[in-house]
């Protein structure tokens, strides 16, 4: 850079030939130096101001952009998370107890139409009547070249029938995803299952909900997207399951029943292994609720959860069960049992004369309403419903499918002393099969209360005691001698011990006013194996009938009883029970001296 | 100097912009990857949970019991009854290998007649 000098020789010279003085020069160049840089000074000022304005105004325009952006797109995940979430099943599984799948989910399509974009409308109309049987052509055909949008055609489809509709060709038609709520074993545990549906529908995908059992009761814990990959473990058994089914089928058939129960239960621990209700139904293809008739008439009246019935004879254990408890008799004790018993206006009778007096033992295994009538007295109104009270008689049963709220017993409304007596015989108080089982179960393990439950128990809840360990042995004693020699003498399984007490009740009719002659509930309510029992069945036919004798026999001795023993011999070896000998009493040898 | 510090910053920014590019490339070529195995795990689980599905289906008690009523004659099979428990000693365990079966006679008195 060539800087001008502030005292050029040649016109200093100048000047001072003139006689001018030179230092006016040299101020003058200064002054314009100064000039210069100052306007230089300036113009970098202006430009930097400018740079900086522009680079806010840019600042800006992104940020307002961006913020509009933001504004108007609708919100998405980040793509990592996203992709993330497309794995999770939607519902988790349902196993049993060594982990058979009983419910699980498949992924298929459902069918929807769009109209504006269809192409031949009369021919996708005609094809897909055709295909499907429950969609009409005309009504088809006025939805597709009507006003409509959009129209759902179908729910689910199988792959062969999407592959179907492909072949179509007709770009109008679409398909959604769905996952689809699947139970592989069909009619299997339906009652225990369930069944689900669909919620909210969308298309491309759609909320699965239970509608009933225990997929409606744990319809949160099985959507529960941290939970979905855990499966819900029940403590049904698959093969015991079906093996009750299957001789609870051909029994009900046998016997001429028009519906029956059966409930086997774990006796330490409440879990219940297997529980039929017949007639059942398949889950899959769930039935819709009965609109007319008597709801217990429709297959999806779950008999064992919320049947509440009179269950006769079945209920005398408690009250012997109570007196030795309370020590009042003990299983020796001779009981007037002269007949009939009057109270008021009525009368009890026995289904046989049994003479004037029986032992307590007697008044189980020969079933004397007149004896369990005068044991009832002996304990009191008062005494006798605390004890129901504690074998669970009085709530519906806390089992966790959403139909066991439904089964509450129908207690007396003024529980007077003849309702005492009447209870003491099954008569007056209406309860589920699985209410008795419960209590069967408390007598089965030694007088320790216990809460029936569907779900697998990994350690037995110890529960408070009902009865002593003694009241509770002593029943189990005489309830084994109603099948070696009282009423239930079908029920003996060679190898298996088993003890239990039938009952046959009355049917009370619908309209009220008395009780059928010929319709019966028999129920035959069983341990094994007695000396140690490990399972309770509650076996339960309505109305059954048995006709190879010369005349119709219903009482539980020879209707329920043949098939609770059947059960017996089926399901006890897939327990893993062997048969034993039975450990006698007193063999001979007695300890006379050491 | 000053030349060659200019040079070495355009160089730097060069290979800066040049080392960002590769790596954003790299980033969503990785997503991609990512996402397509994420896809491919959630193909493979439904795949597995249509065959869990389908082995439950295809061993539902009520096919099982119709296929063993059907090759009754070459299987035999009932439903499990309690004779069939069995005890250890029911079980015919093959001979152990004993001593030789004894067919002559043994001298006994040769060690007896030994003795002074």
């Amino acid at each position: 850079m060539i800087r001008t000098p502030l005292r050029p020789l040649a016109r200093i010279l100048e000047a001072r030939n003139k006689g001018e003085n030179p230092d006016a020069i040299e101020r003058e160049n200064i002054r314009l130096r100064h000039e210069a840089m100052r306007d230089r000074a300036r113009q970098r000022a202006e430009s930097r101001l400018l740079l900086l304005a522009a680079v806010f105004c840019v600042a800006y325009a992104v940020i307002g952009f961006r913020m509009g952006v933001l504004a108007s797109t609708d919100p998405a995940e980040p793509q990592v998370y996203a992709a993330g979430a497309s794995i999770r099943a939607q519902r988790a599984d349902i196993v049993d107890r060594q982990n058979r799948i009983l419910a699980t989910n498949i992924e298929t399509y459902s069918l929807y139409a769009k109209p504006p974009i269809m192409i031949d409308p009369a021919r996708a109309a005609r094809e897909l009547a055709a295909m499907f049987p429950e969609l009409n052509e005309d009504r088809l055909l006025r939805d597709f070249t009507g006003k409509r949008k959009f129209i759902w055609l179908r729910r689910k489809l199988s792959p062969e029938q999407k592959q179907a509709v492909h072949d179509i060709g007709e770009p109008g038609l679409l398909f959604g995803p769905r996952e689809m709520r699947l139970y592989p074993n069909g009619r299997l545990a339906a009652h225990v299952l369930g069944g689900a549906s669909f919620g909210v529908e969308d298309v491309s995908a759609a909320e699965v909900i239970g509608v009933a059992g225990i997929e409606r009761m744990f319809d949160e814990r099985l959507r529960d997207p941290a939970r979905a990959d855990k499966p819900l473990m029940l403590s049904l058994d698959l093969a015991v399951q079906d093996a009750t089914e299957q001789v609870l089928e051909g029994g009900m058939r046998l016997m001429n029943a028009k519906g029956a129960a059966a409930v086997l239960m774990d006796v330490h621990t409440g879990e219940v292994i297997s529980l039929v209700s017949l007639p059942d139904f398949d889950p899959n293809d769930r039935p819709r609720p009965a609109v007319q008739g008597h709801a217990s008439d429709s297959p999806l009246f779950n008999r064992a959860v919320q049947g509440v019935y009179e269950l006769g004879s079945t209920f005398k254990i408690f009250a012997t069960a109570q007196a030795i408890e309370l020590g009042l008799v003990n299983a020796e004790t001779e009981i007037d049992t002269r007949g009939p018993l009057r109270w008021g206006k009525f009368r009890i009778r026995d289904f046989h004369n049994y003479g004037n007096k029986l032992t307590v033992t007697k008044v189980i295994v020969k079933s004397s309403n007149i004896g369990t009538a005068r044991i009832a007295q002996m304990i009191g109104t008062v005494r006798q419903q605390e004890f129901m009270k504690k074998l669970g008689f009085f709530d519906p049963t806390p089992l966790e499918i959403t139909e066991a709220g439904g089964g509450k017993p129908l207690l007396p409304p003024n529980w007077s002393e003849l309702s005492t007596m009447t209870i003491s015989y099954g008569h007056g108080l209406s309860a589920t099969p699985l209410h008795l089982a419960t209590a069967y179960a408390m007598i089965a393990n030694g007088g320790y209360r216990i809460k029936p439950t569907v779900l697998r128990q990994p350690v037995p809840p110890k529960g408070e005691r009902v009865m002593s360990a003694k009241a509770a042995e002593a029943s189990r004693i005489m309830l084994r001698k109603v099948v070696t020699e009282g009423t239930a003498s079908f029920g003996e399984v060679a190898g298996y011990e088993v003890a239990g007490k039938t009952g046959t009740a009355d049917k009370p009719k619908e309209n009220g006013g008395g009780y059928y002659d010929d319709k019966v509930i028999a129920t035959f309510a069983s341990m094994f194996p007695a000396s140690d029992p490990k399972y309770v069945l509650v076996v339960t036919l309505d109305e059954p009938v048995e006709t190879t004798g010369p005349e119709p026999r219903r009482t539980a001795g020879w209707t329920a009883v043949p098939v609770a023993a059947e059960m017996i011999r089926r399901v006890a070896p897939l327990l893993g029970l062997r048969p034993a000998i039975e450990p006698g009493g007193a063999a001979g040898i007695t300890l006379t001296s050491n | 100097m000053r030349s060659v510090f200019y040079v070495l910053t355009a160089l730097g920014v060069i290979g800066l912009a040049f080392w960002a590019y590769r790596e954003n490339y790299q980033t969503q070529a990785a997503l991609d990857h990512a996402s397509k195995l994420h896809r491919q795990i959630a193909e493979s689980r439904a795949r597995l949970g249509m065959l869990r599905a389908e082995w439950a289906y295809l061993n539902r008690p009520e096919r099982l019991r119709e296929l063993a009523a059907l090759n009754y004659d070459r299987l035999g099979l009932m439903p499990f009854a309690p004779e069939q428990f069995g005890r250890v000693d029911q079980v015919a365990y093959p001979p152990q290998p004993g001593l030789p079966v004894l067919t002559e006679g043994v001298e006994v008195s040769s060690a007896a007649g030994a003795r002074p």
